[in-house]
């Protein structure tokens, strides 16, 4: 186990190169020149625009800016803000728990109900209930995140009024952050109805969000579900005389579960390029809209920071799943 | 009483093609302390018979009986709960892949605890005592280490050890062994089946010992009952079975074992067991039977007496020889 933990860590290194160089390169094939950003659309000076690109490197080599770039990310430096002059990594962390709440949430959502909706739909395999929740699945699964979240706001704020249409707490309430989620934050606070406001807000985007991760996990669980039930072990199992609760929500769901944590996992990544469109929908002020907002602005800088930041979390995630699918699986726990 | 009595039963699986009749009629009993060997080619249905009275078929079969009894009580009108209750307490079962039997996410010593604690009740400390003493009556070395390992760390002999121990886990009075050492080593299988034989002398079960291997059968039971396309063919205590088979199946099994082959070539059966569409209308065996006659394809079988034992033909041998044939030399049947 420890070995396998070693390997996987020493591979995040090549992998975070990687995703280094291609944002590095990607930004600087985008149309659109920072300098020209920075100053504004009518030229300047050639002294004046000289001054500025050395300032900001532009004068050098790309791979030498590339090198810089890197010693500079090797000591925990993402760079600064054309627009706000504020360090990236500082913009990055005040904003980062929102976009984490919002993340962990859906992730709950689509947890907490896919995987009985799937076990429910593979040991009702081939009947009504099993064709319902997976149907409603494959819809979920191809619900454009931009569409379903205007459907969900229409209907549940327009219409009924149920829910607030964005934000993350009423105005009317105010607390220094403590964690920067809000549902602690704003249950310490201690005033009254912050904790259930916070809670309205978060409903819709949660929904929305998860929706694709439930459908997802919902699927993964039937299908891993129906393969394990027709295995020998599961048929020892009811030899024993287990009630079918504990055969399938013990002996058959844990095993199920290995491939299913795999699944989670891979959904980490496209539940962050999820959260950048569901925070812009409900205004939501985490990290997805921060990267649109810099891309409006055309503050490279933030974007590329930005993005090497998330992909560094998901990374992180990432490793995270991959041990956990080891304390799973035994036969990795034990592996040499 | 015996222990456990079967009669007329039937088992209908649901298939793309229609009902599939896997199980014919079998009627069967067990008592304490005997073991019972039923033998038959693959596909005769021996597995889904047993797999019946546990209770562990899939929702696609039907399962019919004139009785169904164990231990004086009623299977076919106890309620799924009051079964669960029975099976893997008084009767269990061991199955035929040890290594994808047992469960690789629990360690062996959970998996042992687990009918000590769903049918006895037994604290986390009495569990654990009480499957160090099972693994040590398996012949496992060093059981107390042995609890905590996982199923993938034992070999294929091991493993099936262990099932043996879930099995008499709460003492069953019956245990059912559905070909429990195909899949070993041929050094490990001769161990397993004496394992199986010497703790059941002990405790005085009644054991059920599903198997190809006549050898084994001579060896260790003391009746058998021969198996053929979903029904039970013949039914003798095991030396007359042996010495003087009286269906044509029986003997055509017999000579093809190799220590009582003849000639220079092992004689085999011709032909192979009837599937689900290629099924005769009157007796199942005679596409492949050298006695059979017009009355074979025509009309199903009777069943035979003890004396004949129980034999499900028309022409039952004595000795090899087919009573009340027209032409008692029989003829060859082509391959
Ligand atoms: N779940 C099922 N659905 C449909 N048919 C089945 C099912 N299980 C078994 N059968 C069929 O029932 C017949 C008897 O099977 P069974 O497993 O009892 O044979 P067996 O005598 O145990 O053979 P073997 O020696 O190979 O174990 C086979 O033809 C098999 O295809
Ligand atoms: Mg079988």
């Amino acid at each position: 186990m420890f070995s396998f933990i070693i390997r996987r860590v020493l591979l995040v290194i090549p992998t975070f190169l990687a995703i280094a160089f291609l944002t590095f390169v990607a930004i600087r094939l985008v149309p659109g020149d920072p300098v020209e950003a920075r100053t504004g659309e009518r030229g300047i000076s050639p002294e004046r625009l000289a001054h500025f690109r050395h300032e900001l490197g532009l004068d050098q080599p790309v791979w030498k800016q590339f090198l810089d770039y890197l010693w500079q990310i090797a000591h925990g430096d993402f760079g600064t803000s054309i627009s706000t002059q504020t360090p990236i990594l500082t913009e990055f962390t005040t904003l980062f728990p929102a976009t984490l709440e919002l993340a962990i949430c859906a992730m709950l959502f689509a947890t907490i109900l896919g995987i009985p909706a799937g076990v429910i739909a593979a040991t009702r395999r081939g009947t009504f209930v099993d064709y319902t929740l997976m149907g409603a699945a494959l819809t979920g699964f191809s619900m454009p995140i931009f569409w379903w979240g205007l459907l969900l706001i229409l209907f549940f704020s327009v219409d009924l009024g149920w829910t607030p249409v964005s934000g993350r707490i009423d105005l009317l309430y105010y607390f220094e952050p403590v964690t920067g989620f809000m549902l602690i934050d704003s249950w310490l606070s201690g005033q009254e109805g912050a904790f259930s406001s916070a809670v309205s807000h978060l409903i819709l985007p949660t929904i929305v969000l998860g929706t694709i991760p439930l459908a997802t996990i919902a699927r993964m669980t039937r299908s891993a579900m129906l393969e394990i039930l027709g295995e020998d072990y599961v048929r020892t199992a009811r030899a024993k005389g287990l009630s079918p609760f504990r055969v399938v929500g013990i002996h058959a769901l844990r095993n199920a579960l290995i491939p299913v944590v795999t699944v989670i996992g891979l959904q980490v990544g496209a539940l962050m390029a999820g959260a950048v469109l569901t925070e812009y929908i409900f205004s939501w002020p985490g990290i997805g809209s921060w990267l649109i907002e810099s891309i409006q602005r055309r503050d490279y800088p933030v974007l590329q920071g930005g993005i090497l930041l998330v992909s560094g979390i998901v990374i992180v995630i990432n490793i995270l799943v991959d041990l956990l699918y080891g304390v799973l699986n035994p036969r990795i726990r034990h592996a040499r | 009483m015996p222990l456990l009595e079967i009669s007329d039963l039937t088992v209908d699986f649901k298939t793309g093609g229609g009902q599939f009749r896997a199980v014919d009629g079998v009627s069967l009993t067990v008592d304490r302390g005997e073991i019972l060997a039923i033998v038959g080619e693959s596909g005769s249905g021996k597995s889904v018979a047993m797999l019946a009275v546990m209770g562990l078929l899939p929702w696609t079969a039907t399962v019919t009986a004139r009785t169904l009894a164990f231990d004086g009580r009623d299977l076919l009108t106890l309620t799924p709960r009051e079964r669960r209750r029975l099976v893997g307490k008084d009767m269990a079962m061991i199955f035929q892949e040890p290594m994808s039997s047992l469960n690789p996410c629990f360690t062996v010593g959970y998996q042992i605890g687990e009918s000590l604690k769903v049918h006895l009740g037994l604290s986390k400390s009495e569990r654990r005592q009480r499957a160090i003493e099972l693994l040590d009556a398996v012949g496992i070395p060093d059981p107390e280490r042995r609890l905590s390992a996982f199923p993938h760390q034992l070999s294929g002999g091991m493993s099936q050890r262990v099932m043996i121990a879930i099995a008499l886990a709460c003492r069953p009075k019956l245990i059912i062994a559905d070909e429990p050492t195909t899949a070993l080593d041929v050094t490990i299988q001769a161990q397993i089946l004496e394992l199986l034989v010497s703790l059941q002398r002990e405790t005085d079960t009644g054991l059920v010992l599903i198997t190809h291997d006549m050898g084994v059968v001579a060896e260790t039971a003391e009746r058998v009952s021969v198996h053929y396309a979903g029904q039970k063919i013949e039914e003798q205590p095991v030396a007359p079975l042996f010495e003087d088979p009286h269906h044509p199946y029986t003997a055509a099994l017999l000579a093809a074992l190799p220590e009582r082959a003849t000639g220079k070539r092992l004689p085999s059966i011709p032909g192979v067991v009837p599937g689900q569409f290629d099924r005769p209308p009157a007796c199942l065996f005679e596409p492949r039977c050298r006695f059979a006659t017009e009355r074979c394809r025509t009309k199903a079988p009777p069943r035979q007496g003890a004396i004949a034992g129980f034999a499900l033909c028309h022409y039952p041998l004595t000795h090899g020889r087919p009573i009340g044939h027209p032409h008692p030399e029989g003829r060859e049947v082509a391959a």
